[in-house]
């Protein structure tokens, strides 16, 4: 059946929805050049949007060293925390006992900030180590509760049916709580992939002083010692565009695995 | 024998609610029966004592043995795995207690053809109306080759017309399948439709207040909904469940 929100989704509208920012954008871009030619700041006050692309372009040696340093950490530190988020989850599924007495650590390394962490962890471990420890701590939270409440959140019907057939403990939970918990986990991810950017170039700011990191964190303080700020917004702006890179993954990912069943990833046309 | 038989059963939930008190029935193989009664009387508890899925707290239910080991359910809902295929959730059964010699592909096959949604069988449940969801629930609790089949009101979300046709749907099937159904319902004109006897539930703690033989020529069909002896099967039992709900408020 033809519902208004049919019409919403047609090629015109979702053409402006991608022409409308990028045009946004441009005369933002557009706008920035303007101030810094006009009032003819220096590159060491604003580089212009011009400058800090063709500074990404003739650093791109050393910039995409860095990125691929703060890329893997994020990456290592996401797998490792969905596989320990999604491991205590299970564990916390199967024994209240264990939930109750290991939940509250989770919760207190969750609401612990990580830059008050970090220089702790720096003492004690290699500083690579460390940042990716950091970036595991702020990525494993939302798995971990996520994933939790998933595999809590399974129909009392269902659960009953199960039963009725005499359904294993290990049956009911591969093929009833785990894809009953999979909307919830994706979910849990979608935000992890974030946290764990943000939680490696915290890390790597706190390790910059401590001696050898060489991610993009480390770039921009690096820069910001020398005065090079043409670097470090192109530094900054590799950052941003891995987040947003990351996020459209885990999105894209969220919406395969769903699309044909789970509300969120269904067309409202349908 | 009976399939089944509810001695003395009483059960009352930890939260210190008394459901049932004192249930005294047997399940005949072959007939269709119905519990019929108000919300709340403990028609569902007792079914699903019947399916072993809660143990009474007191008395005790005999069950013959071929009649427990393969029991279909039809819950209020379609209680469908939303992830899988309709074929996926009808072969769920067999997947949970996989028999030998049995093979699934055909019983699938089988069971949706008998709900005759054979078209269907990649969709998913979210593709669905809600009435064709109830029929892969039923399909899902005939895959096994039930000997008992229990439901729980299943038609009772339905709109009257999808309703009508499952319950003639239903009829069919259990006349080609030689089942037992026990048939939980809030309604008096459905229950007399279906059933050949009635069981009905006092409100809550539920025992059994009367019982109905529903004698009408088989096959039942249509026709028998706007005949006579339906109208008065319906006036009898109506005028029993209103004497049942008097007793209940004037006693409470």
């Amino acid at each position: 059946m033809a519902r208004p929100a049919a019409a919403a989704r047609s090629p015109a509208e979702r053409m402006l929805r991608f022409l409308l920012p990028a045009l946004a954008l441009g005369l933002a871009f557009v706008a920035w050049e303007a101030i810094v030619r006009i009032n003819a700041l220096p590159p060491y006050i604003l580089p212009g949007p011009i400058l800090v692309f063709q500074t990404l372009f003739a650093d791109w040696g050393v910039l995409s060293e860095s990125l691929y340093v703060t890329l893997r950490t994020t990456a290592l530190a996401l797998l490792l925390a969905t596989v320990g988020g999604v491991l205590l989850a299970l564990l916390f599924a199967s024994s209240r006992l264990v939930e109750l007495s290991l939940f509250p650590f989770a919760v207190v390394l969750q609401v612990t900030p990580i830059i008050a962490i970090a220089p702790l962890l720096l003492i004690y471990l290699e500083p690579n180590t460390a940042v990716l420890v950091c970036a595991w701590i702020v990525a494993f939270f939302p798995i971990l509760s996520n994933t939790a409440l998933g595999l809590a959140s399974v129909d009392h019907n269902l659960r009953e049916l199960f039963a009725l057939y005499g359904a294993s403990r290990w049956k009911t939970l591969l093929l009833l709580r785990i894809p009953a918990a999979l909307p919830y986990f994706l979910g849990g991810l979608r935000i992890a992939g974030g946290l764990a950017l943000i939680g490696a170039v915290v890390a790597e700011i706190a390790a910059g002083t401590a001696g050898r990191g060489s991610g993009l964190a480390y770039r921009i303080v690096e820069s910001g010692y020398r005065l090079n700020i043409p670097r470090m917004f192109a530094a900054l702006l590799l950052i941003s565009l891995a987040g947003i890179a990351i996020f459209a993954v885990l999105s894209l990912l969220q919406h395969l695995s769903l699309r044909r069943w789970h509300e969120s990833a269904l067309d409202r046309e349908s | 024998m009976p399939l089944a038989a509810f001695r003395g059963v009483g059960k009352t939930f930890p939260n210190g609610v008394t459901a049932l008190d004192g249930l005294d029935f047997s399940v005949e193989p072959g007939e269709f029966l119905s519990l019929l009664g108000p919300s709340g009387c403990g028609k569902s508890t007792a079914l699903r004592l019947l399916a072993d899925l809660l143990e009474p707290t007191a008395g005790r239910i005999d069950r013959h043995e071929s009649a427990v080991r393969n029991i279909g359910f039809v819950f209020q809902e379609p209680t469908l795995l939303p992830w899988a295929t309709v074929a996926a959730n009808v072969s769920l059964p067999l997947r949970l207690r996989p028999a030998p010699g049995v093979d699934s592909r055909h019983r699938v096959d089988e069971a949706l053809a008998l709900v005759g949604l054979d078209e269907f069988r990649h969709a998913y449940p979210r593709e669905l109306s809600g009435g064709m969801k109830m029929r892969v629930s039923i399909a899902r609790a005939l895959v096994t080759r039930p000997q008992l089949l229990l439901m729980d009101e299943p038609f009772a979300a339905l709109d009257e017309i999808t309703r009508f046709k499952l319950n003639d749907d239903l009829l069919a099937l259990w006349r080609k399948l030689d089942c037992t159904v026990v048939f939980v319902t809030h309604s008096v004109f459905e229950s007399v439709y279906l059933s050949t006897r009635i069981l009905m539930f006092t409100p809550r703690p539920g025992r059994v207040a009367a019982e109905f033989k529903i004698d009408a020529p088989e096959p039942r069909a249509g026709r028998f909904r706007t005949s006579p002896e339906y109208g008065a099967q319906c006036r009898e039992v109506s005028a029993a469940l209103a004497q049942v709900m008097k007793q209940d408020t004037g006693e409470g």
